[in-house]
């Protein structure tokens, strides 16, 4: 069946609304935390409480742990989802437009127990929560 | 060939509450098949929301996201009747788009 | 064929049947259960049965429309919650899964054989069309209740059947479905384990089934989860819609009776 119903211009380029985010290709293949951090731009995070992170205390299954994260910082751009001991830290970023509320939520893979870290970018400054996500292995395997 | 989405979008008020599930293998390029061979990368990178016409989310994934992804976000100003459009594209260049209407609220 | 086999030594160890502490495993997986509950990708599994079902398919050209789940052929609105029963053009008791089979055969000629080799899929494949169908029509008795009965003569000699065996230890581990599943606020691992002569336990399992399985990532049966527990107890192979899987199966339903069906299910 038809995968799509987006018209290609000429030049083959996508046209969906707005412009599509370049997928951040030194963020995403970072393998430290920190160059994770300084692939999305935040350098200095300041901690907030103003950050939820819903998500489980212990996870069940690693390959799909739910991770929902509301930020009630103002003015908030993007949120993005760091495991900090997974291979390639960042999971994902959300650019959140004017007509979305700051919140999302996904299932992450998780190879071990780690900290789930959120990175709100708002007003041009990053603020970060985290929480520690237990990764249990279930019965016989 | 993609296959279809599942999108529910309820209204809250005039938030409408979004969920998508998705298909996709979401393969980190480390497992090993029956064979014994690497299944190579191959997961979503970029996943757009747009309300009626306008995006209002635009994510970007690395193959740490679930297999048979779940998306959720919440819409603002939303009514019923609205259309809310998700477009997927994954590290292949396929795509896939699929749209619903918001409900009321039940 | 099934995933890798496990040795005996690490069997040895999920063998440890520790007791339940009340505050630690239950309420840590609890937030993490309810939300993969609440959008469960089962959901594009099931819309894929129902694509199915109507669709004309084998040597027969037939949809499935035309198969009686024991309400009458076609009529597929609460036919799961009475099932395990008996069929009289059978003259066999089946569960959903047999019966589902005797149609694709009957009505569709597709070949038995074929069908009972590929009920079952692989992990992390796209799962077989009878995980999808099956899914599909347990659905249609969603919001209704496990009605299981035993009218038939061989309803209750079936049923007196899948008794004995879940309280029969057999095998090199002497292992019986009780072993694990027979007392209260057990767990293998950080698996909590159902106690299933517990009423509410068990109507819990029996309204679950079929659940998409998030380690697998396709949909599994009820006819899968017996499957499965035979091999982790080291008993010889349950062959799909075996007389001892339709026995257990209606033992299990019926003691599960007054469960609402709610499906797909989540599992790990």
């Amino acid at each position: 069946m038809a995968a799509s119903t987006i018209a290609l211009g000429t030049a083959g380029l996508l046209k969906v609304g707005n412009a599509l985010a370049a997928w951040n290709k030194p963020a995403f293949e970072s393998k430290a935390v920190n160059d994770a951090l300084k692939g999305i731009g935040a350098g200095n995070m300041i901690d907030s409480r103003d950050i939820a992170i819903t998500a489980p205390d212990i996870a069940e299954n690693g390959a799909v742990v739910p991770v929902a994260i509301t930020s009630k910082i103002p003015n908030t751009q993007s949120i993005s989802i760091i495991a900090e001991k997974n291979p390639f830290p960042l999971a994902a970023t959300f650019d959140v437009a004017s007509g979305a509320e700051p919140y999302a939520s996904v299932r992450i893979k998780m190879g071990e127990t780690s900290n789930v870290r959120a990175v709100v970018k708002a007003d041009g400054k990053f603020y970060t929560a985290a929480k520690e996500v237990k990764v249990t292995v279930g019965g016989c395997g | 060939m993609a296959e279809p989405m599942r999108i529910r979008a309820t209204l809250n008020g005039d938030v409408a509450d979004v969920r998508i599930l998705m298909r996709h293998p979401m393969e980190t390029g480390q497992r090993k098949d029956a064979k014994g061979n690497i299944v190579p990368l191959h997961f979503i990178q970029n996943v757009v929301v747009a309300h009626n016409g306008k995006t209002v989310l635009d994510a970007q994934w690395s193959q740490a996201v679930s297999r048979d992804p779940f998306l959720g976000l919440r819409v603002k100003g939303a009514k019923a009747g609205d259309k809310i459009t998700v477009t997927w594209t994954d590290n292949h260049g396929d795509k896939r788009t699929d749209e619903t209407t918001v409900a009321a609220a039940s | 064929m099934m995933a890798t086999r496990r040795s005996l030594a690490a069997l040895a160890l999920c063998a440890i049947i520790i007791p339940l502490h009340a505050q630690s495993t239950p309420n840590g997986l609890a937030i993490g259960r309810k939300m993969l509950a609440e959008d469960n990708p089962g959901e594009l599994w099931l819309d894929r049965g129902k694509e199915l079902f109507f669709q004309k398919r084998g040597p027969k050209n037939a949809s499935l429309e035309r198969c009686d789940f024991g309400l009458g052929a076609g009529k597929l609105e609460g036919a799961a919650a009475r099932l395990p029963r008996y069929f009289a053009d059978t003259k066999l008791v089946q569960d959903l899964e047999a019966r589902l089979v005797t149609c694709m055969v009957e009505l569709q000629g597709l070949k038995r054989e074929d069908l009972l080799k590929t009920a079952i899929s692989r992990p992390l494949s796209n799962g077989s069309d009878i995980e999808a169908l099956a899914l599909y029509i347990t659905s249609r008795s969603n919001g209704m209740k496990m009605n299981v009965t035993l009218d038939h003569p061989k309803e209750r000699e079936t049923y007196k059947a899948g008794e004995y065996l879940f309280h029969r230890r057999a095998g090199q581990t002497d292992f019986g479905c009780i072993t694990c599943h027979g007392q209260a606020d057990k767990r293998i691992r950080l698996q909590d384990l159902v106690n299933m002569t517990d009423k509410r336990e068990i109507q819990e399992v029996v309204s679950s089934w079929p659940a998409y399985r998030g380690g697998h990532a396709v949909v599994r049966t009820m006819q899968w989860r017996l499957y499965d527990c035979f091999w982790q107890m080291r008993q010889p192979e349950l062959e799909y819609t075996s007389d001892v899987s339709i026995a257990l199966t209606t033992y299990l339903h019926y003691q599960g009776n007054g469960a609402v069906i709610r499906v797909p299910g989540f599992k790990r």
